[in-house]
């Protein structure tokens, strides 16, 4: 019966207050040629002790390699407290808090969650979360032609600095509504985004500019240059940010001499788990002014009626559940359970331990290239500053090198060729401050020894 | 019972029009309307300058369970808005027919003020709806 | 009982120091590009977070700790071996780039995840990337779109939505570049035949559906309708808000549906985490399957593998950065896999076998039922309008009182076509007494209200706050805290 409660007798006696002969009567509005009597692609139900053996030995079939790809997710230390805490039935069985009364423990979370991803991004107002980093991209790109009403050109520069699956997750859900998104190419040289490369739009009418901070290639772009050209066009700044990276670089609302209009990004560095990819949550940030553009929900502080502090979901108005076709987004879930994670990772951290955290990645980066650059045939790419993310030149195809190195049990980076050609055989790698000298070290003999073997072969 | 000032111009989208010396056109929602929205928290105006075409959704007013379309009852420029309300769009609720005007408009064709309900016919639809 | 914020337990210098590297690693970078000040985040020691944090949760409501009959919600209990299950290291820690040979296990419990929906829905195929019900819902229309463009259809830009549907419905139509037709609901809670003859036409893309629908009840005429719809060239699409009451009973491929999306997070069971995260997988028929987003999961020879841009040129392309919500996917696996076959049956049947039940009860205690002549699917709706003309007592303060009594209030004013409603879903997982409970909660709220009008307005009285004053949250927006707002 699975979790079912009901006795043969409360069967009974619950027909018989319906006044129905079977629950089968039930279903008498359904017209009968369209019933099923069985779901032949569905197994037998197994117990709970069976399907945790089930799911330990899949899980350990995909255990044990130590993992040096990054590309927009992440591997961090997470705390015990924060799942612990997270998974409490409280959080992790509630729901969306229309009834205010009954859940201000979630409601102030998110109040707290939204100061505190303010703060870090430097702009005044977040929103309780979106899917993931990046759909956020493609909801800031929405939000950005509703802010912008100077600009009637529908047009938004997007670096190819930004990372290529942000680009087209924000063209399959942005591009039907009659926006046109441009490249804007990049320096081989430094991977990053020039200003010369926005000559082309010189003069034109740009609704926003992306600045991918750091861009996809691990390279910190001229922030404040690209921002300054952005506002002089009369275009919005939409940054696009690892929030970890924040405890350490100046943040979004401090670019060029305004400032950015909106931050949004992947949440997951902050206290969720890689999860092969999902759930994540997407933060979104923007100045007071923009705040009505802004989708998803908001929760703010008010009064009771006896005059007591509470708080409860605000601007409704503009959501789906209500303007239905002219809302500003479809949007009706954040990602709570992923926020309240992120919120209490947040606190264990606080300002210091962030940016241990994010220097220890942004320093064990730098090491492994070192470690793997000694490596005949290895190279870095840019001599760019980097926060915890690089590109190494390899003097042969990629792929089989990353195959090599996963039969060593080491997941050696994300194969960029596909994306970038023009950069030839490149990789990009990571080392969170979850990698130890150790670690480093084995992927440094693991990647010597591939490429012998390789070479013989 | 909502107010109906009899010297006013009237839409079926409840708002209402009160023609100027200078042949410009003053725009409000009705006491019907703001009744119904209830306390508002918001109002968006269109841009000073802008042209607006009739039907258009060219504002919004919104109270904390709607947010409604204000639609430009003329064809015509927006000459000024009311920058009062931005900070207290409780002045819509309150003086809906006065301080709680949204825009004034030049029409390109004045005649089409003439086309717009007058006082009797809108009290009628209101009657209509109770 | 109150908890304050998290930033009046900080003190400078504090944090959990078991959490960070012992020392603060030299940059490598030109001070131009650093931060000049901390952001503001809270010094809390590590009990104090835990502390602060498992109060918070206790100002909450709950389904481990309350039943919450919420309308259309599907708020079924959560078994726990689903999150621990999914969070097996191997699988929480698996990164989401890893490569085939580091991610077989993992891909087939995918893979089976999608044939057993292909079997529940009656659908060609599925594709698991969509993060929430929303976004399935998008990629739908997308994909009616896709199809309609590749045959040069471009002109099909309609999508019919009937009145009572969901809000995101109309969102998402419009997200997508269409134009909203909105279709009546006939007094019986079925879509309007004829007005639905009269609005196909070449300019159909399709129709979105809820079956059951939003008011409850079985669209009786649902083969009609698929007739009408393919007949003008238009598709037609399954919002599966309303799966829960018809698993296993009869499947939306069955009844002509071309695209279906579903709420995995609801009706099998992952928590809803105080809203999200959710996962609206899409199943589809075979017009639809060249256009499904992707990622998706293919065997091959006894090994799994993702198909991507190259396997489905012509896919509505990612919605998300990786494959979607893998940990609600594994949960909703592992709950499957418990329930089984029989399992899924017996959800809908229980889930009906409540709802009627609660209905019936309180339509014999006097309650308005909105749609007496029919059978309630998984839930029902009262309207409270006589109640609300005679004693001016709303949905709205119905909903508050029943707070007081430890019961979650169920969906008001949705639908939004009836009158001062409560939309009543008390799912499955319920048992009789807690059902009885609910009913003498309402019947002694209705005898109050009579009583006590007053009284019962000001409810709720016996929770952490008040009623809110949601006219000062939004005029006086105070959506973040900052050291200098600190009382």
């Amino acid at each position: 019966m699975a979790f079912i409660p009901h006795t043969q007798g409360d069967i009974s006696e619950m027909l018989a207050a319906i006044g129905a002969a079977s629950i089968n009567e039930l279903f008498d509005e359904i017209p009968e040629s369209l019933r099923v009597d069985d779901l032949p692609g569905i197994p037998e139900a197994i117990g709970e002790m069976e399907i945790t053996r089930l799911m330990q030995a899949r899980a350990a079939q995909d255990r044990g390699a130590l993992c040096f790809i990054g590309a927009g997710a992440y591997e961090h230390h997470v705390p015990a407290a924060v799942w612990e805490i997270t998974t409490r039935g409280e959080y992790y069985s509630a729901y969306t808090p229309y009834q205010a009364e009954a859940s201000q423990g979630t409601l102030q979370l998110i109040y707290e969650y939204q100061s505190m991803m303010a703060s870090l991004t430097g702009l005044d107002v977040s929103n309780a979360s979106l899917y993931d980093g990046a759909s956020a991209v493609a909801e800031a790109a929405l939000m950005a032609v509703r802010a912008n009403r100077r600009s009637k050109s529908r047009r938004i520069l997007v670096p190819r600095t930004l990372s290529p699956v942000y680009t087209r997750v924000t063209s399959a859900i942005a591009g039907t509504q009659g926006i046109s998104f441009e490249r804007v190419d990049f320096d081989v040289a430094t991977g990053t985004t020039p200003l010369a490369a926005l000559s082309e739009w010189e003069g034109e009418d740009i609704t926003a500019l992306v600045i991918p901070q750091p861009g996809f290639l691990g390279c910190l772009e001229d922030v404040d240059a690209l921002t300054d050209w952005a506002h002089a066009h009369g275009a919005l700044v939409i940054a696009v940010v690892n929030p970890l990276s924040l405890a350490l670089l100046r943040p979004p609302g401090e670019w060029g001499q305004a400032g950015a209009d909106i931050a949004c990004g992947e949440g997951q560095p902050l206290g969720v788990p890689l999860s092969s990819g999902g759930p994540y949550f997407g933060f979104m940030t923007t100045r007071m002014a923009h705040v009505r553009q802004m989708p998803g929900r908001i929760v703010g502080r008010t009064e009771d009626l006896d005059g007591k502090p509470g708080f409860t979901l605000t601007l409704q108005a503009r959501e789906q559940h209500i303007r239905r076709s002219k809302a500003t987004s479809n949007i009706c879930t954040n990602q709570g359970l992923m926020v309240t994670a992120a919120t209490i990772y947040m606190s264990l951290l606080g300002a210091e331990g962030l940016a241990r955290v994010a220097a220890a990645s942004h320093a064990n980066t730098r090491q492994l290239a070192d470690a793997l650059c000694t490596v005949p045939g290895v190279d870095r790419a840019f001599a760019t500053p980097c926060f915890h993310e690089t590109v190494l030149k390899l003097d042969r195809p990629v792929a089989p090198v990353l195959k090599g190195l996963a039969e060593h049990d080491i997941l050696g980076g994300f194969d960029l060729s596909a994306d970038y050609p023009e950069l030839g055989h490149a990789m990009l790698v990571c080392a969170t401050e979850t990698k130890t000298a150790e670690d480093i070290a084995s992927y440094g003999r693991a990647l010597s020894t591939v490429l012998k073997q390789l070479k013989v072969a | 019972m909502s107010e109906v000032p009899s010297d006013l111009r009237y839409t079926s989208d409840h708002e209402w029009l009160r023609e100027e010396d200078d042949g410009s056109v003053v725009v409000g929602i009705t006491d019907h309307a703001q009744g119904a929205l209830g306390e508002l928290v918001f109002v968006e105006v269109p841009e000073t300058g802008s042209d607006v075409t009739q039907g258009d959704a060219c504002a919004v007013v919104e109270s904390v369970k709607a947010a409604s379309d204000v639609y430009a009852p003329l064809n015509g420029e927006i000459l000024e808005v009311n920058e009062a309300i931005a900070d207290a769009p409780e002045k819509v609720n309150q003086d809906p027919y006065g301080d709680g005007w949204l825009f004034r408009m030049r029409p390109h064709d004045a005649k089409d003020l003439d086309e717009l309900l007058e006082a009797e016919a809108y009290q009628a639809l209101l009657d209509e709806l109770d | 009982m109150t908890e304050p914020l998290i930033f009046e337990h900080s003190r400078a210098g504090r944090y959990a120091r078991a959490q960070a590297p012992n020392v603060r690693a030299e940059l490598d970078l030109p001070p131009s590009l650093l931060r000049k000040s901390a952001p503001n985040l809270p010094e809390v020691s590590e009990l104090q977070a835990v502390r602060h944090y498992t109060r918070l949760s206790q100002l909450n409501f709950s389904i481990d700790t309350h039943f919450y009959p919420l309308g259309s919600c599907t708020m079924k209990y959560n078994p726990r071996a689903c999150n621990k299950l999914a969070m097996l290291p191997g699988l929480v820690d698996r990164h989401p780039l890893a490569p085939a040979s580091h991610s077989q296990g993992f891909l087939q419990c995918m893979f089976e995840l999608q044939e057993m929906l292909k079997s529940v829905t009656g659908m060609k195929a599925v594709s698991l990337t969509p993060m929430a019900g929303a976004q399935g819902e998008l990629a739908g229309v997308l994909m009616i779109r896709a199809y309609h463009h590749a045959r040069g259809d471009h002109h099909r830009n309609e999508i019919l939505v009937p009145d009572a549907a969901h809000g995101t419905n109309p969102a998402t139509a419009t997200m997508c570049g269409m134009s909203v037709v909105e279709l009546p609901t006939d007094a019986d809670g079925d879509v309007d035949i004829a007005a639905l003859e009269k609005a196909v036409g070449p300019n159909t893309a399709g129709i979105m559906l809820t079956n059951p629908s939003t008011v409850g009840v079985f669209e009786r005429k649902i083969e009609r309708i698929a007739k009408i719809v393919h007949a003008a060239g238009g598709l037609l699409y399954y919002d599966g808000a309303n799966l829960n009451a018809i698993l296993g009973k009869v499947r939306p491929g069955d009844m002509g549906f071309d695209v279906i999306h579903m709420n995995l997070h609801k009706i099998f069971a992952r928590g809803r985490g105080g809203r999200g995260p959710g996962s609206g997988a899409v199943g589809v028929g075979e017009r639809l399957k060249p256009f499904m987003p992707i990622p998706v999961v293919a065997q091959e020879e006894g090994k799994y593998r993702w198909l991507d841009e190259r396997d489905l040129p012509q896919s509505i392309g990612r919605l998300s950065a990786f494959m979607g919500n893998a940990g609600v996917l594994l949960r909703a696996y592992v709950y499957m896999r418990m329930l089984g076959h029989d399992g899924m049956k017996r959800v809908a049947e229980f889930a009906t076998l409540n709802a009627n039940y609660l209905a019936a009860r309180l339509k014999a205690a006097g309650f308005q039922l909105a749609y007496p002549g029919r059978r309630a699917s998984h839930e029902f709706i009262i309207t409270l309008k006589r109640l609300a003309r005679d004693r001016g007592v709303t949905a709205m303060d119905v909903a508050k009182a029943l707070l007081d009594y430890g019961y979650h209030a169920p969906t008001t004013y949705f639908p939004l076509l009836v009158p001062e409603c409560l939309l009543i879903e008390p799912t499955e997982t319920e048992s009789k007494e807690a059902l009885d409970g609910f009913i003498d909660a309402m019947c002694d709220i209705m005898e109050r209200a009579v009583r006590d009008t007053e009284q019962l307005k000001g409810a709720p009285y016996t929770l952490p706050v008040r009623r809110l004053d949601d006219v000062r949250a939004a005029r006086k927006l105070d959506v973040a805290w900052r050291p200098d707002s600190a009382a």
